[in-house]
């Protein structure tokens, strides 16, 4: 790596089509180390695509992403990008963190087995080392004591704080948080934004899918506005929330009061 | 408005549990009939429950049963094998991948488990040689004479392993298909390879649905075996032949099988409970871990969880 880093993650004319959709339609996205940034728009705009292309749970069908000044999925080869094999891709994506709306916590291990899995298996890391970080990560998010129950003897707050420590135990230096409240009862929203405040008070470079207007006034650094596959709006909370310039983040707000 | 509350029930005794004497009448004449076939079982001589007890235990009928057993489980292993490898290939995006498998699945499906049996008993007729080599460009390793390696007992294996491979197929398929796609988003996600994905994650949780029809299947299997016996395999069914082409005590060696195939068949079902007790772990985490014996004594029903 030659150039300095400026951003965590860069973000350049991404574009994906599913079927003759177009889900996205050149998308520009730079989030510096430590800053936190929000994306809000409608369902359907393409909130949760860009995310998933990000570590490349989708494949976009041009553009690119760099995550901590590596390329995502690819090589620089000269002047082109080259795909990359699998072991190398697993490498990236196991330095990007992804946060699910459905937890998705593995239903076949308990909550230590789902966070020392991937240090274990990704990593190689001792099982004895792999076990006292994952408590550690655990008792931050306050779920040591339920370290051998399986998910679905746990809320899904607690579904979902297992889910925080579980990305957490591979070090990423992004996390990516797609709709990660969206699936709680209204009174278990809270313990979870509680977990990723403290997370982003602590230099974590996040990018936050949310409905949760309150959290990302609070929260965000840069509030991304998105519409029908474009970046609609974009800048700090103060602005695009309680002054938006245009008719189309306005409407949008608005639906949401 | 009148209350039917005319004096206060007593609360220390049961209430009176409704009287069903359709159901004693039902229990009455079902006991009557079960009665009345017992003593035909045991007052016809013709059944010559003697001679049952003579063979039951008799060195062929023993061998026969040890055949079967290893006929049923070679068969299942090769069945599970190919079982797996065609389901992960009709999952794969690989068109050429997919397409194999899909026809081996209909052909294998689509032909009756006889006729492939036969067909493999007959194998030297369509290659006489089997060679071992690269294909198209050679060089060859090895040659046999197809007539002195398939014999009876290999065709056997090979005919109902193959055939069962099809059906493990498309219930592995299935099992695969079950698993929240959440599942193996979240293991790619943190950087895990899809082969570990698959291995540690889906397979593990579509194992699930993957072993109820699968003790089926074996239990089935154990009962296609004796279909070895129309190539001069001695499995259970041809070792009893065997004696009554001898005897003439026709019935009651096939009595003989039978209560073997009861047996052996009794002894899966219990061995498919176990193993689906195991794995309904995560499921029914705090449930106790019920032996055999407690099962039994709760009349094979399943023992209530803490749900």
């Amino acid at each position: 790596m030659t150039a300095a880093i400026e951003a965590m993650i860069e973000v350049r004319n991404l574009h994906k089509r599913f079927g003759h959709v177009e889900v996205l339609k050149g998308i520009d996205l730079d989030v510096a180390p430590g800053k936190v940034v929000c994306v809000i728009g409608p369902s359907g705009s393409g909130k949760s695509t860009l995310l998933r292309c990000i570590n490349r749970l989708e494949r976009p069908d041009a553009g690119y992403v760099l995550v901590g000044g590596h390329f995502v999925g690819y090589r620089l080869v000269r002047d082109r990008l080259h795909e990359v094999r699998e072991h190398e891709l697993c490498a990236s994506r196991a330095s990007i963190g992804m946060v699910f709306q459905r937890f998705n916590l593995f239903q076949n291990m308990t909550v230590l087995d789902n966070v020392t899995l991937a240090p274990k298996l990704a990593r190689g890391i001792g099982a004895a080392e792999a076990e006292r970080k994952a408590l550690a990560l655990l008792d931050r998010v306050g779920l040591a004591g339920k370290k051998d129950r399986y998910p679905n003897r746990l809320s899904g707050g607690e579904q979902q704080r297992v889910a925080i420590a579980r990305a957490l135990a591979m070090e990423p230096s992004v996390m990516l948080f797609d709709e990660a409240t969206s699936a709680l009862d209204p009174e278990l929203v809270g313990e979870v934004l509680d977990v990723m405040r403290a997370l982003a008070r602590d230099g974590m470079t996040m990018v936050v899918v949310t409905h949760e207007i309150g959290f990302a006034r609070e929260v965000a650094d840069e509030v991304v506005f998105m519409d029908a596959g474009v970046v609609a709006e974009r800048g700090p909370p103060s602005q695009v929330l309680q002054a938006p310039r245009e008719a189309r983040t306005r409407e949008f707000l608005a639906r949401l009061l | 408005m009148t209350s039917d509350k005319e004096v206060e029930p007593r609360l220390d005794l049961p209430p009176v549990p409704l009287a069903r004497p359709g159901r004693w009448v039902a229990a009455a004449f079902v006991a009557l009939l079960v009665a009345w076939i017992v003593a035909i079982l045991f007052n016809n001589p013709n059944f010559q429950w003697k001679v049952v007890g003579k063979y039951l235990f008799s060195k062929e009928i023993i061998d026969g049963v040890k055949l079967t057993i290893e006929l049923t489980l070679t068969a299942m292993a090769i069945g599970v094998v190919l079982g797996v490898i065609a389901a992960l290939m009709r999952l794969s995006q690989n068109r050429l991948l997919y397409g194999t498998a899909t026809f081996y699945i209909m052909a294998f499906r689509g032909t009756p488990a006889l006729v492939q049996l036969i067909f493999w008993y007959n194998l030297a007729a369509l290659f006489p040689k089997i060679t071992l080599g690269i294909p198209f460009f050679g060089p060859d390793f090895v040659s046999f004479n197809a007539n002195t390696i398939i014999t009876p007992v290999i065709a056997a294996n090979l005919g109902l392993g193959l055939c069962e491979g099809a059906y493990m197929a498309e219930i592995v398929r299935a099992g695969i298909l079950s698993v929240d796609p959440g599942q193996r988003e979240a293991g790619i996600a943190l950087g895990l390879t899809r082969a570990q994905t698959m291995r540690r994650i889906i397979l593990p949780q579509a194992l699930r649905v993957i072993v109820p029809p699968t003790g089926n299947q074996i239990i089935s299997m154990l009962k296609l075996s004796s279909l070895a016996s129309v190539i001069s395999v001695t499995e259970l069914l041809s070792a009893a032949g065997l004696i009554y082409t001898r005897t003439f005590e026709t019935i009651p060696l096939l009595i003989v099988a039978s209560l073997w195939y009861i047996t052996l068949t009794g002894v899966l079902t219990l061995g498919q409970r176990v193993i689906e007790r195991r794995l309904g772990r995560s499921v029914a985490e705090t449930a106790p871990d019920a032996g055999i014996w407690s099962r039994l004594r709760a009349g094979g029903r399943p023992i209530a969880g803490p749900d």
